[in-house]
């Protein structure tokens, strides 16, 4: 068990030496001038202030010194100045996040409860219309592009009936903040609603949450939903599951405490998955329900092209899911021990 | 010839292939379907006018509309089947040669993207030691990015260098897709690899290329196809995905992705507005739904060990 921990903790300085290395790599791959913008907020327009900058840096030196430059730099925190936040990298990122937290926390609910239920239901009344309709459910969910059905359902419940707004949270909010009779203090704002004791809020910060949830966690619950029932399905044909039933055990107890426990040590696996699907979503609902967090702004710096900005985002992001899939596997390993043994 | 049958006989495959068939039709006969305006340009889509309002279809019913089209009675300055976006793109026209594009992003980015992967994989597996060890490590490294964002800063990252085109995306798909499938075929190879068989072959002298090519490939590639075919779909998704964000085909270019972008100026008003999400998106949805069928099927009979098991 410790070993298993302790060597998998020594391959994440591997991985994450490599990310930088990976996005370093993309950084010298760039034009000097935009190169600059690591360093300067103003990309130089004359030649002759360029010159001065690439010289000033030592942006024309060997690869590996400006690697180890760069990385000095990185561990203070300064992955360089975003254009389109007008403000530094590490900064804008901070700003955006935990408005992108807050929705995915949100949409993690969904998946995990509504997944695993129904895949065990599904699982226990297997090829019954519950089953089917389940089949169908992950089948749509699995081929609509999350960006389609969000625009539908901005169709639907927005332009159609004008219930839920596209957005973070209503114009009037925004006024209250800037005015300061609502203070921020974790800028997750369902929280902030309730430290700050204002329901009225707190219900205009959920009707702008209900679309990009559903529309984030739809695929993602599908997923779970066919691995949380195939691997419930063997379980239930295992033997130790017919012993519990010929012992007289109620239904309820041989599913949900017997059969249910040992179906959700493969389902545990998909952890990994489901970080990666929830971050790349991230970036596409929010784009579609101009939801201002991370992925938002990641989206707009890469249409114009502020690949300083985005190239911060991405390394934050495979930081993000490089020590969240560590987390996931340790827990993991704790839950199964045979997988310690490999 | 089994496998066939046996796709056919299930109702859910049965309804992918028809739906792959039309699409398949649809692709070749474009031409036919939806004249270009210039011959020279196909992909671009037919464009009459400036105004930037969206246009509602023409006529009550669209079908009647399209025959007119494909009669030749009349062109794309005054028909619209499907109605157009802002900067009066034809939707219709869009849709249609989008299907090229679609089946163009879906097969091509598939393909060589379980290419790099098998190649990958195989020389992991087969030499092992340090050379497995550096090999996955590398792998490890790219999978520590999540997909779609480090797609989309390759492609933002090549867009200045080689232009805003479907080839960015699909270079930026490909660079960060293979490596599920170097890890499927690695696993499969390092189990065939001490089999007695090749053995047999190595000690009779067999080369390198020829133990791979001849004996171990041949018995392991299986689950890593299924799988690849079972990625299609979503490879279209992605890839469409990178052309909404504004990162792959260049506007005007016949790509549903693309076409789709449009509506995102039009939120307020989407319900007046309702074609150009609306058609496009079904085109979309209809098109991926149809390889995940076939694909889910085709699982089913040729590899029933990955039954259950979901690759997205």
């Amino acid at each position: 068990m410790a070993a298993y921990i302790i060597r998998r903790l020594l391959l994440l300085p591997v991985t994450l030496f490599g990310v930088t290395l990976f996005v370093f790599g993309v950084y010298s791959f760039l034009d000097p001038a935009m190169k600059a913008a690591l360093y300067v907020h103003d990309i130089p327009k004359t030649s002759d202030a360029l010159q001065r900058i690439i010289h000033k840096y030592g942006l024309d030196d060997p690869f590996y010194l400006q690697y180890g430059r760069w990385l000095n730099q990185i561990f203070h925190g300064n992955l360089g100045w975003s254009k389109t936040a007008q403000r530094p990298v590490l900064e804008a990122l901070l700003y955006y996040f935990p408005a992108t937290v807050e929705l995915v926390l949100w949409a993690a609910i969904p998946v995990i409860f509504i997944g695993i239920w129904l895949g065990i239901l599904s699982a226990v009344h297997h090829n019954k219309p519950i089953d089917h309709a389940s089949r169908v459910f992950a089948l749509i969910g699995w081929s609509f592009p999350s960006y389609v059905y969000g625009l539908l359902l901005i169709m639907v419940f927005y332009a159609m009936l004008h219930w839920l707004p596209p957005g973070r949270v209503s114009d009037w909010v925004i006024q209250e903040i800037n005015a300061g009779t609502f203070r921020e203090v974790t800028h997750i704002y369902t929280i902030d609603a309730i430290i700050n004791g204002r329901p009225d809020i707190l219900l205009d910060v959920f009707k702008h949450m209900i679309l990009p949830v559903i529309t984030l966690s739809y695929i993602q619950w599908a997923l779970l939903l066919r691995v949380t029932r195939s691997s419930m399905l063997e379980t239930l044909r295992q033997e130790y599951v017919m012993t519990a039933r010929s012992k007289g055990l109620a239904e309820r107890i041989v599913i949900y405490k017997h059969a249910a426990r040992n179906a959700m040590i493969p389902v545990a696996t998909m952890g990994g998955m489901l970080l990666i699907g929830l971050l790349n979503g991230a970036v596409m609902t929010e784009t579609v329900f101009n939801y201002r967090g991370m992925g938002w702004w990641a989206a707009n710096a890469a249409t114009q092209l502020d690949i300083i900005s985005v190239l911060g985002f991405t390394l934050f992001n495979a930081i993000i899911l490089s020590v969240g899939i560590l987390f996931i596997d340790i827990m993991y390993a704790v839950i199964d021990p045979r997988i310690r043994l490999e | 010839m089994r496998i066939l049958k046996q796709l056919l006989r299930n109702p859910l495959s049965l309804f992918g292939i028809i739906l792959l068939i039309f699409f398949g039709l649809v692709a070749i006969l474009a031409p036919w379907l939806a004249p270009p305006p210039n011959p020279y340009e196909p992909y671009r889509i037919a464009q009459f006018g400036y105004s930037p309002n969206p246009k509602p279809p023409t006529g009550p019913n669209p079908f009647t509309e399209i025959w007119k089209i494909v009669t030749r009675q009349s062109d794309f300055s005054k028909t619209h089947p499907f109605g157009t976006t802002e900067g009066q793109y034809d939707v219709y026209y869009g849709i249609v040669w989008g299907t090229r594009t679609a089946f163009l992003a879906g097969i091509c980015i598939t393909g060589i993207t379980a290419l790099i992967g098998i190649f990958w994989g195989t020389m992991s597996a087969y030499f092992g030691g340090w050379v497995d060890m550096v090999f996955m490590r590398i792998t490890d490294i790219f999978q520590a990015f999540p997909f779609l964002i480090a797609a989309m800063t390759i492609a933002a990252v090549l867009q200045p260098k080689i232009g805003r085109s479907i080839l960015t995306a699909a270079i930026a798909l490909i660079v960060f897709g293979w490596m599920g499938y170097a890890r499927l075929i690695r696993g499969d190879i390092l189990s065939i690899r001490e089999r007695d068989y090749v053995q047999a072959a190595r000690a009779a002298g067999a080369g390198h290329l020829r133990l791979i090519l001849r004996h171990i490939l041949p018995n392991a590639i299986y689950p890593t196809l299924v799988v690849a075919s079972m990625d299609i779909g979503s490879y279209v998704i992605s890839f469409a995905a990178l052309s909404f964000l504004g990162l792959g085909a260049e506007v005007g270019y016949a790509d549903w992705g693309q076409m789709l972008s449009f509506a995102r100026n039009w939120i307020p008003r989407l319900n007046q507005y309702w074609w150009i999400i609306l058609y496009p998106g079904l085109a979309l949805v209809l098109f991926v739904l149809a390889w995940n069928l076939v694909g889910d099927a085709l699982r089913d009979i040729l590899d029933p060990r990955l039954r259950g098991r979901i690759t997205v």
